[in-house]
C-alpha cells in the first residue's frame, strides 16, 4: 500500500495552500472597494468629483481664450420630499476662474429632515478637471419643517481640461438620510 | 466480488455500507456522497423547474392572469438561484465525487469527512432560501444577480436568510473544490501523470481553482450587503458615499467565471463521451487542456460585458468587447476537436452520444449569440431583453444540463450495474431536444424585437413567440419527469451491465466491475496506455 487511505495525512500542505488562496481572494473582494475608488478617480468612471480643492491662487492661470459651458442638474432621489434647485441652469466660465453658483433646498414637510447631495460630472473624463473649492455636498444639510436654505457652491474648471470638452454637466442627486443620520442601523429609504 | 473489495490491511473502516439512514448521514464514501449530490441536484432541478413552469404559465398569454407581479419576481429570482447553485453546480460536484477517484485510480476522495460536511450543508442552505418564499414579505425578488440597492435598500426583510444561504452554498463549494484538487494532485495512481488524466478530471481541476478564486469574492459581496443592511455601512449606498455600480463589478467578477464553472466540467464530460461512441481517441487532447486553461484565465478579464449599458469609458468598452470575443477562440478549438473526433469515426448513437452531439450543436448556437452580445453597440439594444435569456439558456440547458444528463446515461450502468432501456433513453432525448428548442429558440426573436426580460406582462406583438415558448417549456419539463421514471426503472430492474459497458470506452473506471464496488482501487491500479491518454 503506497497511500494513506481515509486520513488527511499527506494532504495538509495542499489544503493549507488552497485555504490561503481562499482567504486571499476573500480579502481581494474587499480590496476591490478601494481599488474601485482609485480606478474611478483616475478614469473619471461614474463622474466622481474629488473632495474640497486646495490650491494656490497665484499659480492658477486663467485661460481667457476659451469658455466652457457648465450645466447644473438637480435631482431628488426617489422618496426625497425636498425641493432642490439651482439659481441658473448653467454658466459659461473661463478655465482657471473661480465661479460661485447658488443652490437652494426647501423642506416642505412637517418633519425635520437631513439631506445629502451626491455630485457627478458628465462626461466622466472631465471629472478630474472639475474642482470644487466649496460645496454643500461636503456636508449634509439639516432642515426644519418649511425651512429654505441657500447653499453657495464655488468651483474652478482646470485649465488642463481637454480642448475637445466644450460642455461639462454637474448633476446633484439629493438623498434623504434622516434615518441614517439618526443612527438608525437600517438605512431604508421607504418608497 | 473482486479482490479489490477485500482489502484486509485496511482495517480502520467498514467494508460495506452501513444500513439505513445512518449510511447516508455519516457516510464518508465518495460513491455515497456522489449519489447524495446527484439526487439532491435532481430534486432542486424539479423544484426550480416548477418555478420555471409557473413563469411560463403566466407568460403564456399577454396580460396578468395567474400570479401577481411581486410573486413573479420571486419566481424568476429563485428559479435562477436554484438552478445555478442547487441543480447544475451540485450535479457536477456529484459527478466529480463518483468519477474523479475512479478515473485517477484513487480509493476515495482526499478528505472524506469534509466531503460529508460539504454535501450536508447544502440541504440547509436551500431549505433556508426556499423557506423565505413562505415568510411575510416574500422571498428574494431582486433577480439571481441581486443588484444593490434592489437587494439592500429595497429588499424584503428575508434577504438576511438569502445572504446566509449564499454563504453556506459558497462554503460547500469551497470545501468541495479543495477536496477535488487535493484528490487530483495527491492521489493519482502511479503512472497517471497530469497529461494522462481523462479530460473530465482536467476540466474539474481547473474548475475547482476557478471556484476557489471567485466563491470568496461572492462571499465578500454578500457580506458587504449584510453590513449595508444591518450595520449602517455604505458600500453600495450612494447616499452614504458608496456606489451601486461597484456592486455590479464585484458581482460579475464572480459571475462571469461562475458561468464557466458551469460549463468547463461539461466540456470534460463531452470529451469523454464522444471518443467512446466515435471509437476514436479524442482529437487534440493537449489543445483541449490548453484551451480549457485559457478559457479559465480569460474568464477573469471579461466581466464587464454584462455591464456595457451602465456607463464605462470608451477604452473600457473596447477592452471588454475584444477580450470577450477572444474567448470564442479557445471555445472554437474545442468545438473543432469534438467535430474532428467524430470525423470518420465508426459512430453509433446511443443515448449519451445523442445528448453529447446535441450539446456540441446547441452549445455552439449559444456561443454565437454570446458573440453577438459581446458587440458593445448592439448590446445596447439586446441587453436585458429575451435575447440574453435565449443566449444563456442555450449554453446552460442544452449545454451544461445536457452534458449532465449524458453523463448520467453514460456512467449509470457502472454506478448501479444495470443498463437503462435504450429506446426509453432515446425517447427522453428527442422529447428534451424538441422541448428545449421550442422553448428557447423563439426567445431569440422576441428579444431582438425588444421584449424585456423579468417582466410578467408583454406587448401584444410578442404573444405568438411566448405561447410557443410556454408549450415547449411544458414539453421539456414533463420529459424530465419521464427521465426520473427511466432512472428509477433502470436502478430497479435494468438488464445487468457488463464491466466495460461500452465497446469503445477507455479509462480506469471501466476496468472495475459493474456495479463499481463500494471500495475501489484500495491498491493502486496499473495505468496502461489503453486506459489512459498516452
Ligand atoms: C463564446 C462564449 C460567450 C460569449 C461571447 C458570451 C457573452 C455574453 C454577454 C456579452 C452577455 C451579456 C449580455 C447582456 O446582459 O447584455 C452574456 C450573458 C450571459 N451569459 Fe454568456 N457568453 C458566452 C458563453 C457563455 C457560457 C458558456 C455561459 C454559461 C454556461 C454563459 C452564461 C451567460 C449568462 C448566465 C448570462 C446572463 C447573465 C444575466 O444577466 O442574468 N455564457 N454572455
Ligand atoms: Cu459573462
Amino acid at each position: 500500500m503506497s497511500r494513506n487511505i481515509g486520513s488527511t495525512g499527506g494532504h495538509g500542505r495542499t489544503v493549507g495552500k488552497l485555504c490561503l488562496m481562499v482567504c486571499g481572494m476573500f480579502a481581494f473582494g474587499f480590496a476591490l472597494v478601494p481599488l474601485y475608488d482609485m480606478f474611478c478617480e483616475v478614469t473619471g468612471l461614474g463622474g466622481r468629483t474629488g473632495d474640497q480643492y486646495a490650491y494656490d491662487p497665484a499659480s492658477m492661470q486663467k485661460d481667457s481664450s476659451r469658455l466652457v459651458k457648465v450645466n447644473f442638474v438637480t435631482n431628488t432621489n426617489d422618496g426625497m420630499a425636498w425641493e432642490f434647485w439651482a439659481e441658473s441652469g448653467g454658466v459659461r466660465v473661463h478655465p482657471g476662474e473661480v465661479k460661485e453658483v447658488k443652490f437652494y433646498v426647501r423642506n416642505p414637510t412637517k418633519q425635520r429632515m437631513v439631506g445629502q447631495a451626491i455630485p457627478s460630472v458628465v462626461p466622466g473624463r472631465a471629472a478630474q478637471y472639475f474642482h470644487k473649492t466649496e460645496c454643500f455636498c461636503f456636508n449634509n444639510q439639516v432642515l426644519e419643517p418649511g425651512e429654505t436654505l441657500e447653499m453657495p457652491m464655488r468651483f474652478i474648471v482646470d485649465p488642463d481640461l481637454p480642448k475637445n470638452v466644450p460642455t461639462v454637466s454637474l448633476s446633484y442627486a439629493l438623498f434623504d438620510i434622516t434615518e441614517m443620520a439618526a443612527g438608525n442601523m437600517k438605512s431604508r429609504a421607504e418608497g | 466480488m473482486s479482490e479489490v473489495v477485500v482489502a484486509h490491511h485496511d482495517d480502520h473502516h467498514d467494508h460495506g455500507p452501513d444500513k439505513g439512514l445512518a449510511r447516508w448521514l455519516f457516510t464518508t464514501n465518495h460513491k455515497d456522497i456522489g449519489t447524495l449530490y446527484l439526487w439532491f441536484s435532481f430534486t432542486m432541478f424539479l423544484i426550480g423547474g416548477v418555478m420555471a413552469l409557473i413563469i411560463r404559465t403566466e407568460l403564456f398569454q399577454p396580460g396578468l392572469q395567474f400570479i401577481d407581479p411581486a410573486f413573479f419576481n420571486q419566481m424568476t429570482t429563485n428559479h435562477g438561484l436554484i438552478m445555478v447553485f442547487g441543480a447544475i453546480m451540485p450535479a457536477f460536484v456529484g459527478l466529480a465525487n463518483w468519477l474523479v477517484p475512479m478515473m485517477v485510480g484513487a480509493p476515495d476522495m482526499a478528505l472524506p469527512r469534509m466531503n460529508n460536511l460539504s454535501f450536508w450543508i447544502l440541504p440547509f442552505a436551500f431549505a433556508m432560501l426556499i423557506s423565505t418564499l413562505f415568510m411575510e414579505g416574500g422571498g428574494p425578488n431582486f433577480g439571481w444577480t441581486f443588484y444593490a440597492p434592489l437587494s439592500t435598500t429595497y429588499a424584503p426583510d428575508t434577504v438576511t436568510y438569502f445572504i446566509f444561504g449564499v454563504h453556506l452554498m459558497g462554503a460547500s463549494s469551497i470545501m468541495g473544490s479543495i477536496n477535488i484538487i487535493a484528490t487530483i494532485l495527491n492521489m493519482r495512481a502511479p503512472g497517471m501523470t497530469l497529461m494522462k488524466m481523462p479530460l473530465f478530471v482536467w476540466t474539474w481541476l481547473i474548475t475547482a481553482y476557478l471556484l476557489l478564486a471567485v466563491m470568496p469574492v461572492l462571499a465578500g459581496a454578500v457580506t458587504m450587503m449584510l453590513f449595508d443592511i444591518h450595520f449602517g455601512t455604505s458600500f453600495f449606498n450612494a447616499a452614504g458615499g458608496g456606489d451601486p455600480v461597484m456592486f455590479q463589478h464585484i458581482f460579475w467578477f464572480f459571475g462571469h467565471p461562475e458561468v464557466y464553472i458551469m460549463i468547463l466540467p461539461a466540456f470534460g464530460i463531452v470529451s469523454q463521451i464522444i471518443p467512446t461512441f466515435a471509437r476514436k481517441p479524442l482529437f487534440g487532447y493537449d489543445s483541449m487542456v490548453y484551451a480549457t486553461a485559457s478559457i479559465a484565465f480569460l474568464s477573469f478579464i471579461v466581466w464587464a460585458h454584462h455591464m456595457f449599458t451602465v456607463g464605462m469609458p470608451l477604452a473600457g468598452q473596447l477592452f471588454f468587447m475584444y477580450s470577450t470575443m477572444l474567448i470564442a477562440v479557445p471555445t472554437g478549438v474545442k468545438v473543432f476537436n469534438w467535430t474532428a473526433t467524430m470525423w470518420r469515426g465508426s459512430m453509433t448513437f446511443e443515448t449519451p452520444m445523442l445528448f453529447a452531439i446535441a450539446f456540441v450543436i446547441l452549445f455552439t448556437i449559444g456561443g454565437f449569440s454570446g458573440l453577438m452580445l459581446a458587440i458593445t453597440p448592439v448590446d445596447y439594444q439586446y441587453h436585458d431583453t429575451y435575447f440574453v435569456v435565449a443566449h444563456f439558456h442555450y449554453v446552460l440547458v442544452p449545454g451544461a444540463l445536457f452534458s449532465i444528463i449524458a453523463a448520467v446515461y453514460y456512467w449509470l450502468p457502472k454506478w448501479c450495474g444495470r443498463m437503462y432501456d435504450e429506446s426509453l433513453g432515446k425517447l427522453h432525448f428527442w422529447l428534451s431536444f424538441i422541448g428545449v428548442n421550442v422553448t428557447f429558440f423563439p426567445q431569440h426573436f422576441s428579444g431582438l424585437a425588444g421584449m424585456p426580460r423579468r417582466i410578467p406582462d408583454y406587448a401584444l406583438q410578442f404573444a405568438d413567440f411566448n405561447m410557443v415558448s410556454s408549450i415547449g417549456a411544458f414539453i421539456f419539463g414533463f420529459s424530465q419527469v419521464f427521465f426520473l421514471y427511466v432512472l428509477i426503472k433502470t436502478i430497479r430492474s435494468g438488464e445487468p451491465a457488463t464491466d466495460r459497458v461500452w465497446e469503445g470506452a477507455h479509462g480506469l473506471e471501466w476496468t472495475l466491475p459493474s456495479p463499481a464496488p463500494y471500495h475501489s482501487f484500495t491498491t493502486p491500479p496499473n495505468v496502461t496506455d489503453a486506459e489512459a491518454h498516452s
